[in-house]
């Protein structure tokens, strides 16, 4: 494409050549990146699920017309799938309490994704905070925060979420969450207090302190972008964990309660129909784990290029 | 040896500060660190002094003290491990060893800069040079992001970087070698700070550039009348910049003279040794001296003179009474200003 412009342009006399001007622009370690994953296939077709999977959270109308709680008992014997209608209510089938499959599924996304985004936020900063202070001011902060670290890294993350979750009467949205990323943090906190370790001891940090700039200052300007791309590659991968281990906690029950729409929930609904009416179970099986692939495919690729030993 | 005229062309020196008070003194620094093999006693009473418009060249193999000197006075020492268990450092009259970090921090950058051997890892790589060079004026002086950036392209032209209007948003690595030491002498600079501090400032350069980056930071000393302390193992560099010397050896100042005089007739067999083993052209075809043995391990510091395992002149005193600094004299008893030297043979080591 840029042949073409070039061509086109030599044609207006003095037109200012830009190609060879772009070629030695600054690129920094996260420009390089973006140039990396543009031409990076995986990354390329990660992304475009995660833009409809995000679509689908955001605007579920776009996507299917049908109410998903809207069960006609009349239905249920309709449960076989309707390939050739694509996108119609039937399309997909119906499940054993006459919904549209396809309808739930659209409906679910939402409750999967911001699980899995709200984790991944509060996990990131709560865990690179951790990991930060006990990183850069080591001594017996660090002795403190690695301990507490390595206890709730003790806990099994599943399991510790079942016994947190099953102590509450009712389970909104927030409670799941803020039980994932209760649990969730260790991960990220090690990974950000060994990348901060190794930043400090870096030349132009000792610089900075040597020309002035505040304990703050050298944290957030000059310690963190540099640390920052170890946290953002592990939180991508992360993120495709805690959407499966909330399909998971749903499936057991101990997720969401209706009437919200959740995967795992339908999933755990359809499991006894498995013989008649399998697509109820595979179909919201397949979309957890296209999901869950999509982010992790994201996390490998975005880790190809922030890697510079992977080049 | 050439001597340049300093005074031949100096611009206008700047004025305000006091000048009533010496600009650095360094009394009596002892720093330690202690580690799981012992106490390594990396310095062990240095005395120096720099005057504003002056030049210091500190001169020592590696692991003498000298850089550890430098970092206790810009106080970015590491510490623990490292410990100043005795000495002062006056700034102006005040000793910035009892200040508070705070205190300490509004002197560094804006009194105090230092400048770094390898430009490529003391700059930040993920921020572009006219950011960090902004930095040093947003974060002193609360200068905004326009107007800061603009003073950044003005330094980098003050440093003689090609360009500078193009390539203040370009990033650490996209500069070549000398370019990149500009930049931190821009840095340092940045605030016309009273003293600069330059470690090594051309080691990792090429020596065609070694000379353009001195001429430099000599250039710009006279112009803003800084004191300067040059940190260097490299004799070639000192001769024409400093205005005197301090020779290190095992963290203790060993001789100290005017430039000229130390090359002329070295006070001490180390500055001997050190000046012997510059290649010379009129000695091409003999083999280069070179000074026998390693420098000593600073866990366990020789007794007496802690050069007598290498010095050829050494004598039995030499194993057991550790020389004091004492201003070295003519034959005739007449005074030499600013020479001293610490060895127990110093009248037959200048004179004989």
């Amino acid at each position: 494409m840029p042949e073409t412009l070039t061509v086109k342009d030599t044609t207006v006399p003095g037109a200012p050549e830009v190609a060879p001007e772009k070629a030695d622009k600054a690129r920094s370690l996260w420009t390089d990146a973006w140039y990396d994953l543009r031409r990076n296939p995986l990354f390329v077709i990660s992304a475009v699920l995660i833009v409809l999977l995000l679509a689908m959270a955001v605007a579920p109308g776009l996507f299917t017309g049908t109410d998903p709680r809207k069960a006609d008992l009349a239905n249920r014997y309709l449960q076989k799938p309707h390939f050739g209608n694509v996108f119609q209510a039937d399309w997909l089938g119906y499940d054993v309490q006459g919904r549209s499959v396809w309808a739930r599924m659209v409906y679910g996304t939402r409750n999967s994704l911001s699980v899995g985004i709200c984790v991944t936020l509060l996990v990131t900063f709560f865990g690179s905070l951790v990991g930060t202070l006990a990183g850069y001011f080591g001594g017996w902060v660090d002795a403190i925060l690695s301990r507490l670290t390595d206890i709730f890294f003790g806990v099994p993350f599943l399991l510790g979420a079942m016994v947190i979750l099953t102590s509450f009467a009712e389970r909104k949205l927030y409670v799941v969450i803020l039980s994932l990323a209760f649990l969730g943090w260790t991960q990220i906190a090690r990974v950000s207090r060994g990348a901060v370790i190794s930043v400090k001891e870096a030349d132009y940090v000792t610089a900075a302190r040597a020309l002035g700039a505040s304990t703050s200052r050298i944290l957030l300007r000059h310690i963190l972008p540099n640390a920052a791309a170890p946290v953002i590659v592990v939180a991508t991968i992360a993120l495709g964990g805690y959407i499966a281990a909330e399909a998971t906690l749903s499936y057991l029950g101990l997720g969401i309660a209706e009437p919200t729409v959740s995967w795992g929930m339908d999933v755990s609904a359809a499991k006894d129909q498995l013989r008649t009416a399998p697509h109820t179970l595979l179909m919201p099986s397949i979309l957890v784990s296209i999901t869950v692939l999509a982010f992790l495919m994201f996390g490998d690729a975005v880790r190809n290029a922030l890697d510079p030993k992977m080049r | 040896m050439t001597i340049i005229d300093k005074t031949a062309f100096v611009p206008e020196p700047r004025s305000g500060g006091d000048d009533s008070t010496t600009l650095l003194e360094v009394r009596d620094l002892h720093v330690e660190f202690h580690t799981r093999d012992g106490v390594v006693k990396a310095v062990n009473g240095v005395n120096y002094s720099v005057e504003a418009g002056e030049t210091l060249a500190v001169l020592g193999e590696s692991g003498s003290g000298k850089s550890v000197t430098a970092q206790a006075v810009m106080g970015i020492l590491d510490m623990p491990p490292g410990k100043i268990p005795q000495g002062e450092i006056l700034f102006r009259g005040q000793d910035m060893l009892k200040m508070s970090n705070e205190e300490r921090r509004k002197i560094r950058g804006r009194k105090v800069a230092m400048i770094f051997q390898d430009a490529l890892s003391s700059l930040n790589p993920v921020l572009s040079v006219g950011y960090q060079l902004a930095e040093m004026f947003r974060v002193h002086e609360g200068m905004g992001r326009k107007q800061a950036k603009a003073k950044a392209i003005e330094l980098m032209d003050k440093v003689k970087i090609p360009a500078a209007k193009e390539r203040v948003n370009d990033y650490p690595h996209q500069f070549s070698g000398g370019m990149r030491q500009r930049i931190m002498i821009a840095m340092a600079l940045a605030l016309e700070p009273d003293l600069i501090i330059a470690d090594e400032p051309t080691t990792a350069l090429d020596v065609t550039v070694q000379a353009q980056v001195m001429d430099l930071l000599a250039e710009l000393q006279r112009e803003y009348n800084m004191g300067l302390i040059l940190i260097t193992h490299d004799l070639g560099v000192v001769a024409d910049v400093a205005d005197k010397i301090a020779v290190m050896y095992a963290g203790r100042i060993v001789e100290t003279a005017p430039v000229h005089e130390l090359y002329k007739r070295p006070a001490h067999p180390y500055t001997r040794g050190l000046l012997d083993s510059i290649p010379r052209l009129d000695q091409k075809g003999q083999e280069l001296y070179a000074i026998k043995g390693l420098p000593p391990n600073l866990l366990k510091i020789p007794g007496g003179c802690a050069f007598n395992p290498r010095c050829p002149k050494a004598q039995d005193i030499c194993r057991t009474e550790i020389p004091a600094l004492v201003p070295v004299t003519e034959q005739d008893g007449a005074e030499l200003p600013g020479r001293g030297s610490a060895c127990h043979f110093w009248k037959e080591t200048i004179h004989g």
